[in-house]
Parts: structure tokens; C-alpha cells; sequence
């Protein structure tokens, strides 16, 4: 099935330089719909008020109040949310965060630094080919 | 996230820092010199004590000498002056590292300006010239990752910091300052190598960007990633 190329991305990140950077490059990538939030509370607000009608949720690990993993176990254990590809983009990049998330349903998982090829590919490998 | 928050408004000039501090650890070294040779010959007196003294009274001699060494390494550890480590120069360097912090993240954000602008005009020039104008750009935001993992560690240096400016306030109050008061712990615990997996927290694995080989690579997760399905 073709990716909608016109559906909501949430992009989760304390760091609002890396917020812009991300949204640049899914705007590189033909991603125009981007909503921002700056920890897991916000972002687990913003998806429920949407309820559903984001497409893609791409978040840092390492925010607070709530972290990347608690907003992921939020996201999984709520039926209508838990549909959503999730991919972790974070520096945190030992085994066992990798497991952690994994276990918590994590759809793929970038380490940061990374580059546009590798966020393609994730989300290729999340989303299908775009 | 935690020491992540910047504030450049309490900045100090870091030339000034730099001066002083070459100067106070020059004397610092000496005085802990002396120091840790007062503690060698307290540990000699023991052994002496314990070898030779038959009468009591040769014990209360060692034991008051035993207190005036104490006495005197107390003095010597104070006049390394740490209420001045604790007041000045440890809040002095982590006002800095806010500073290096909010100095790159206004760079990082003036550079991802000037790229937005170049985005805008990409419609105006040929398809060629475009793609590369976008090849260009690309890799610009891709660089500018680094500002991210940069506040990261910063975070990790500010944290350890942080944990010195405890130790030292206890010192503090070891050599009777009872106003001082050790701060409430706020470093966060390290996952030590032999915990099982369900000791395991969610503040454990919040330690921020690794160090060179310690690092993952990104097909090293992949391979991790592989491995369920």
C-alpha cells in the first residue's frame, strides 16, 4: 500500500534544534504534516486529542517529565494509539535500551547522530516504500 | 531534560578562570603534599603505638599526637579553601557549560536559517542545480545533529560536577561548618555490570551519548533489532 505522504508525524523532542532539524528533513522527504512536542506528556496529549489520526511518532528517549519509553508504553497500551509506528531516535545506545524498547514495542530504533538516509530507511521499514 | 537547561546570564569571563585556578592548584598540590604526608607519619605513630608502648601514659602521648596530626591535616584541608570550590568555582564552570550550550544551539539555529533560506529559493534555478542545492542542505541538517549530542554530554559533565560540588560539601561540614549542609543527591546511579535484567530501571538507562568504542553503531542496533523477530 502506498505511504500517505499527507499524514500527521509527531516528532517528540526536548531539544528544539533537533525538533527543526527532523522536521526539515521530513519536509525533505516530502513529509509536510509535522506537530512537535517537547516531552512524552505533550506528545501522549497531542495523540489523544488526534485520537488516532497521526500516522508516525518519532521520539527522543532521554525528555522529561515523561520519557521517550514511558510515552511508548503509554502509546501501546491504549487501543486506540497503539496502531502507531513508533521510532525511537535517540544517543542512548546500549544493548539494553535497544531490549527495553524493543520489549515495550518500539518499531525501529535510530541512534543519534544519524543521517537523512537512515531516517528514510527506518521509516521505510515502518511505513513501506516512499 | 536534566542539565540540559541553559543560562548564559550568570557567565564569567573564562581567561579570568583560567588564571586563577593555575595559580590556587599550584598551591593546592603543595598543600596536599603536605597533607597526605602528615596522614604517612599519623600511620607510622600507629604502628609505632601498637609495636613499642607497654605503659598506658606512652599511649595517651601517641594518641595526642595521633589528634594534633588530625588537627593538622583539618588545618591544611582547610586552607584549600573548598567552600570557595563549592561557592565560586564549581558553579563558575557549569555557568560556562551552559553558556558553550546555548552558544552552539543559537549557532546551530542561525546555520539551519541561512539553509531554510537557500530551501526557498531552489524553485527559482534549474532541476540540476536544485538537487544539489538540496544534496547541500541535507547534509547540513544532518551536521547539525551534533549540537544535540554536544548538550548531551555537557549534561553529563555539569551532572559530574554536580556530584564533586556534594563531596565537597560534606567536607564542608566534616571541618565544622555546621551551617553547610550536604545538597540532596541528584546524580543519577550508574548501571553497574552485574545487575540482573529485571533490576534494571528506567533511570538506568538514561546515560546519554556513549564515548568512542563504547558506542553502538547504528547496524549494531540494527543486528540487536534483528535478533527478535
Amino acid at each position: 500500500m502506498a505511504v500517505d505522504m499527507n499524514m500527521n508525524v509527531l516528532i517528540v523532542d526536548d531539544y528544539k534544534t533537533m525538533l527543526r532539524i527532523i522536521r526539515n528533513l521530513l519536509r525533505q522527504l516530502g513529509f509536510e504534516n509535522v506537530d512537535e512536542a517537547t516531552d512524552g506528556t505533550q506528545a501522549l496529549e497531542k495523540l489523544k486529542e488526534g485520537e488516532g489520526n497521526f500516522g508516525l511518532v518519532i521520539s527522543d528517549w532521554n525528555m522529561e517529565p515523561m520519557t521517550g519509553i514511558e510515552l511508548l508504553r503509554h502509546v501501546r497500551a491504549d487501543d486506540k494509539l497503539k496502531h502507531i509506528p513508533f521510532i525511537m531516535v535517540t544517543a542512548e545506545s546500549k544493548s539494553e535500551n535497544v531490549i527495553a524498547a524493543k520489549e515495550a514495542g518500539v518499531s525501529n530504533y535510530i541512534v543519534k547522530p544519524f543521517n537523512a538516509d537512515t531516517l528514510k530507511s527506518k521509516m521505510v521499514s515502518v511505513l513501506g516504500d516512499f | 531534560m536534566a542539565g540540559r537547561k541553559s543560562n548564559t546570564a550568570t557567565a564569567k569571563k573564562p581567561k579570568a578562570i583560567k588564571k586563577s585556578s593555575a595559580k590556587s592548584a599550584a598551591k593546592d598540590g603543595a598543600v596536599k603534599k603536605r597533607a597526605v604526608n602528615a596522614v604517612d607519619q599519623v600511620v607510622a605513630a600507629a604502628k609505632t603505638v601498637k609495636r613499642k608502648s607497654k605503659k598506658p601514659v606512652d599511649v595517651y602521648r601517641e594518641l595526642e599526637r595521633l589528634a594534633a596530626y588530625i588537627d593538622a591535616a583539618k588545618r591544611e584541608i582547610a586552607e584549600l579553601r573548598p567552600q570557595d570550590v563549592k561557592d565560586e568555582y564549581l558553579p563558575t564552570a557549569t555557568d560556562e557549560l551552559d553558556a558553550i550550550v546555548e552558544a552552539t544551539a543559537d549557532a546551530t539555529n542561525t546555520i539551519m536559517d541561512c539553509c531554510e533560506v537557500i530551501e526557498g529559493v531552489m524553485g527559482d534555478v534549474t532541476a540540476t542545480v536544485s538537487a544539489k542545492l538540496m544534496d547541500a542542505t541535507t547534509q547540513i541538517y544532518e551536521a547539525c545533529t551534533f549540537q544535540d549530542i554536544t548538550g548531551q554530554r555537557i549534561g553529563k559533565v555539569v551532572t559530574a560536577l554536580k556530584n564533586i560540588e556534594e563531596r565537597v560539601d560534606a567536607l564542608v561540614l566534616t571541618l565544622g561548618d555546621k551551617n553547610t549542609k550536604p545538597q540532596k543527591k541528584n546524580a543519577k546511579p550508574k548501571l553497574a555490570a552485574t545487575k540482573d535484567k529485571q533490576d534494571i530501571t528506567d533511570a538506568d538507562l538514561l546515560e546519554g551519548p556513549q564515548l568512542g568504542d563504547k558506542a553502538k553503531s547504528q547496524a549494531e542496533i540494527d543486528d540487536l533489532l534483528a535478533s527478535f523477530d
